[in-house]
């Protein structure tokens, strides 16, 4: 038996529509571009009495989402990569949701909410945090570098990140970002690491790849370099 | 042949985008007016849904609309749904709601009120085959690809004949055999007979399987993530209920598939459902790393059984072989054919019996993982050839090489069938191993004592097949003289989408810098190519950019024959230039040829096409005619036999015998892949397996409460991924770099073997540091090691499986 193909569970499906059409819409309410403003939003919230979360997105997975403690949003001034932004944020808000989702810099990667995985490490004040479990309330004051702050603003990388790329070392990339700004959080902090060291600074970082030795070879060349 | 480019490093164009963050993945999508989706699992792991009570969860502020898995189309009894009225496991998606902010959504789920009926529930494959067992499904327990779908329970009897810590066997609906197997036991020098268990585990990519559509103009717009972007999407049109051509699919990144993102699966489908509900508004579907384990797929786990004979070199005289597979709750995947393959190509018997027992569970549904079946093999009887070495006398890297496929693969054979390869050179890869290793000199330090710790060593080999033939490649040469490759591979992360692109090039003998890759969705009108799984990607994708680079290669020197006289045979290419043999004249650029072609239209721009080639490739070439000199075609280059990728590792570990603490201190893998396309993508893949194998070999594994059915090894460190303290740091690469006949440029890939030889190397190790002690049981986590070294009874029953 050749049982080497592909792995298709499509093919349990009958052909066909896989849902009916609703003709004009049905009872579906027409859509247009979400925008909940400020004063609607509290409206909202003295006319019904109800609090809804002015967010788009659920902060804590983890979290079941009936035990969260909701509020209103209040806003803050946050330093992310040399901006000061000013950002409406719900109490319960982790700084890995605002940057990928209010602030649109997606390069920061949720892959666990849940601080063990690495891939939404950040920098706050020079230190590496896991941003998924990181309140953004508690980020007032704080210079925040996620991984769209590495490169020069004229493009040119940083030696982490072309090291990086001559050692081959992401694979899949998704844990890439918290690898970068894992490793140059290392050497802002200690230009010239052991090898063991690094090991340890990074070792906070998961890759499903098992690309460690190539990361941890483009840390050391950096190291070289900087 | 010298080649410019195969052979030679580059640097993928994908790469920068990831060390800056600006690669989009799946869930990195926005639009205007997006809703989104989030769905109620099961709370049990077998039930039926009597009643779903959505009044409060439409009155929550942003509700927008909920979806019954009565409202979509269901696929067969053993099936993969989308959403279901039946939920087989703990996990599974039975209603989705959509809403303004995944607040609430969130919010709104919860107040879903769903009454189920629990129904019996198995989690462990031998409780479902005794007499009265529960099935996982209504009707039957025992599925699989080749199997129909019945109720299969052995006798009291077949139960009584085992002793308590041998699997039973009874009736197996898989069987099959070849040579005589009672002669082969009768002239056995040595036999050694053992049952054994290897852990279901989680593929934990690090990407959960979000994804996002939308509707427009009759057509479906996707992003999903997925290791292959043309595979994945005649079976996803078909499970959003549409034709190809009106599927938007992109794709441009993926993190992490391992098997579990092979193509579409049922997840991908659904925002599409709901946006087409909602008349196709924007609808976007986070996927918590909970959701994703329940719902991302597993490798499957397998108790089995085998007895075999040695001859007294070491030769493998006969092989009886009978494995239980956990099948989880669908048809999943055939991993019990791929043990027989594994063991037949690898230790090369020259007579075997096989029998396998696919059982469904009411567990994760199972899906392929990085060498599905190879790879547990290589686990599972590794260990059992070394027993036989020590029982032998005989060195453990002497046993293999004398059972191996070698010197090209002359006279080896696969399967039931006893098919022949394409090459083969594994012989030669435990040869190269075990000098780069020291095998010899080092092998002498076993059982070496400092302190609490005692030194191992291991070697093993894997398998996995390698190659297709029959899909299609597509490119083209623009005006301004670049070349276009077209290619459907996915974005893995093994960067084969370029390194097979670069074939075209080499055949072309294009400059690297002026070639263009097109990939990662529709918009860029990508051929039918095989899926980047399997290890098949570079055999049979550099064979689909071959023949499309000499398509290309044919139509430019007919259009110098046809502008500057003569026939084709008169001029060659050189430099992206064609010149006339007979005084190196160039004639035309390629700048200019593409510009003919326009001009001349036809097959040359690609306004007539091959009639052999997939509907898919035939789309996109028709989108690209007339934009520049087109080469496109189908590969029906020969391939006879299977392509086998095959690995040989080497592993020296200190084992510390008061802890249980495994530490790794040195490692290399060779692989027969071939001739080595991209050798640093090799070091890569061939470290980034073996890491993936330790974990395998050491802590991966699910466990679920027996009494409930619901899982307990859910996160990362449940079931834990290897880290960079607990692997070394600096391990070896090899290749025996020999080429594959029925590849025009030698190329044969290799990706989970890497895995399966680590991990079996290293199981080998861990016994070797404790005197030969063998496990049987896969994962060996540290407190096996403990009970081992102090003489202790371990604390798991033999043979049970999905516990501690």
């Amino acid at each position: 038996m050749d049982s080497s193909g592909p792995y298709d569970p499509t093919l349990d499906y009958p052909e066909g529509p896989a849902i009916a059409e609703i003709a004009g819409g049905g009872d579906i309410k027409p859509w247009r571009p979400l925008h909940v403003s400020r004063r609607n939003f509290l409206r909202g919230v003295v006319c019904s009495g109800i609090v809804v979360g002015g967010a788009s997105y659920l902060f804590s997975t983890a979290t079941p989402a009936r035990a969260d403690a909701r509020g209103v949003e209040r806003m803050m001034s946050l330093m992310v990569n040399g901006k000061t932004h000013h950002v409406d944020v719900a109490p319960n808000e982790t700084l890995g949701y605002t940057v990928r989702y209010r602030l649109g810099l997606t390069g920061t990667k949720i892959g666990c909410n849940q601080a063990e995985c690495g891939a939404c490490t950040v920098m706050a004040d020079g230190r590496t945090i896991y941003s998924c479990s990181t309140l953004t309330h508690r980020m007032r004051g704080k210079d925040i570098v996620t991984v769209e702050g590495i490169a020069s603003a004229d493009g040119t990388l940083h030696p982490v990140q072309q090291a990086f790329i001559d050692e081959l070392a992401p694979q899949c990339g998704f844990c890439t970002p918290g690898q970068v700004v894992a490793g140059v959080a290392l050497l802002n902090a200690n230009p010239n690491p052991t090898e063991e060291e690094a090991r340890v600074a990074m070792s906070g970082n998961l890759c499903r790849c098992g690309a460690y030795e190539h990361y941890l070879r483009g840390v050391m060349k950096a190291a070289r370099e900087v | 042949m010298a080649y410019r480019l195969i052979g030679k490093d580059f640097t993928p164009p994908d790469i920068e985008a990831k060390v800056t963050g600006s690669a989009k993945y799946a869930e990195d999508f926005r639009a205007d007016g997006m809703v989104h989706v989030k769905f109620y699992s099961s709370p049990m792991p077998h039930a039926k849904v009597k009643s779903i009570d959505a009044d409060d969860a439409m009155k929550i502020p942003g509700f927008v609309a909920v979806l019954l898995p009565d409202e979509i189309k269901q696929p067969d009894v053993t099936g993969f749904p989308i959403l279901t009225s039946e939920p087989k496991y703990y996990g599974q998606p039975i209603v989705a709601v959509a809403a303004e902010t995944e607040q609430a959504a969130a919010d709104a789920v919860a107040a879903l009120k769903v009454d189920l009926e629990m129904l019996p529930f198995v989690v462990d494959p031998l409780d479902s085959l005794r007499p009265g067992g529960n099935n996982a499904l209504e009707g039957g327990n025992v599925s699989g690809r080749g199997v129909d779908f019945q109720e299969l329970k052995w006798t009291g009897k077949d139960f009584a004949a085992a002793a308590e810590d041998e699997l039973p066997r009874g009736a197996a609906p898989v069987e099959w055999s070849f040579g005589d197997v009672d002669a082969g036991f009768a002239e056995a020098a040595v036999v050694i007979e053992d049952s054994f268990v290897h852990a279901t585990n989680s593929h934990h990519a690090m990407e959960p399987r979000s994804a996002a559509a939308y509707w427009e103009n009759g057509k479906c717009h996707l992003w999903g993530s997925t290791q292959s972007t043309s595979f994945a999407q005649p079976g996803l049109a078909r499970m959003i209920g549409i034709e190809l051509k009106d599927l938007v699919f992109v794709a441009e990144y993926c993190g992490g598939g391992f098997g579990g993102k092979g193509a579409s699966y049922p997840l991908m489908a659904l925002p599409a459902l709901m946006s087409k509900k909602l008349g196709g508004r924007p609808c976007h579907m986070r996927v918590s790393r909970a959701e994703e384990y329940a719902n991302g797929m597993a490798r499957s786990g397998f108790q089995g059984w085998t007895k075999l004979g040695f001859a007294s070199d070491g030769r493998i005289t006969a092989a009886d072989i009978f494995v239980v597979q956990d099948l989880g709750p669908t048809t999943g995947f055939p991993d019990f054919g791929n043990v027989g393959n594994a063991f037949s190509i690898v230790f090369q018997p020259p007579s075997m019996r096989f029998r396998a027992v696919p059982v469904l569970t009411n567990t994760v549904p199972k899906g392929p993982q990085r060498g599905p079946g190879e790879n547990q093999t290589a686990n599972m009887f590794e260990p059992l050839i070394d027993k036989a070495a020590k029982e032998l006398g005989i060195d453990r890297v002497a046993i293999r090489e004398v059972n191996a496929p070698g010197n090209g693969g002359v006279g080896a054979k696969i399967g039931s069938k006893q098919g022949p390869l394409t090459s083969a050179f594994l012989k030669e890869a435990l040869v190269q191993g075990a000098e780069t290793f020291g095998w010899s000199e080092r092998a002498a330090n076993s059982g070496m004592r400092t302190g609490p710790k005692a030194r191992g060593y291991g070697v093993a080999s894997a398998y996995h097949s390698a190659g297709s033939s029959g899909f299609d490649g597509l490119l083209r040469i623009t005006p301004d003289g670049i070349l276009h490759v077209h290619t459907g591979v996915g974005n893995l992360g093994t960067y084969s989408y370029g390194s097979t692109s670069r074939v075209a090039a080499e055949v072309l003998g294009y400059d690297w810098d002026h070639v263009v890759i097109e990939r990662g969705g529709t918009s860029k009108h990508i051929p039918y190519n095989l899926g980047q799984f399997g290890s098949n990607t570079s055999f049979t994708m550099s064979r689909t950019n071959y023949v499309a680079a000499m398509d290309a290669k044919a139509k430019l020197l007919e259009i110098a024959a046809s502008s500057h006289g003569g026939i084709a045979d008169d001029y060659e290419l050189g430099d992206e230039m064609i010149v006339r043999k007979s005084d190196m004249g160039a004639v035309m650029t390629f700048a200019e040829a593409a510009q003919a072609a326009i001009e001349m239209g036809d097959k040359f721009a690609g306004h007539v096409l091959p009639e052999d080639i997939h509907e898919m490739t035939r789309a996109s070439a028709k989108a690209i005619a007339g934009t520049g000199l087109i080469g496109v075609a189908k590969d029906t280059l020969p391939k006879d036999g299977t392509a086998p990728a095959l690995t040989a590792s080497f592993v020296e570990v200190d084992v510390d015998l008061e802890t249980g603490a495994v530490e790794i201190l040195d490692f290399l893998t060779v692989s027969d892949c071939g001739i080595v396309n991209h050798p640093t993508g090799l070091a890569a893949q061939s470290r980034g397996g073996a890491v993936m194998g330790f974990g395998l070999a050491l802590t991966e594994r699910h466990i679920y409460d027996p009494a409930y059915g619901i899982p307990n090894a859910v996160s990362f460190y449940h079931g834990k991924p290897l880290s960079y303290l607990d692997v070394p740091m600096h391990t070896q690469w090899g290749a025996v770099d020999q080429p594959d006949p029925q590849n025009p440029m030698g190329i044969r890939g290799v990706g989970e073997p890497l895995q399966g030889s680590a991990s079996a190397a290293l199981l080998g190790a861990i016994s070797d540091a404790l005197g030969g002690h063998l496990f049987n049981r896969i994962p060996i986590v540290t407190d096996m090691i403990v009970n081992a070294a102090a003489g202790q009874p371990q604390s798991h029953k033999p043979l049970a499986t999905n516990t501690v």
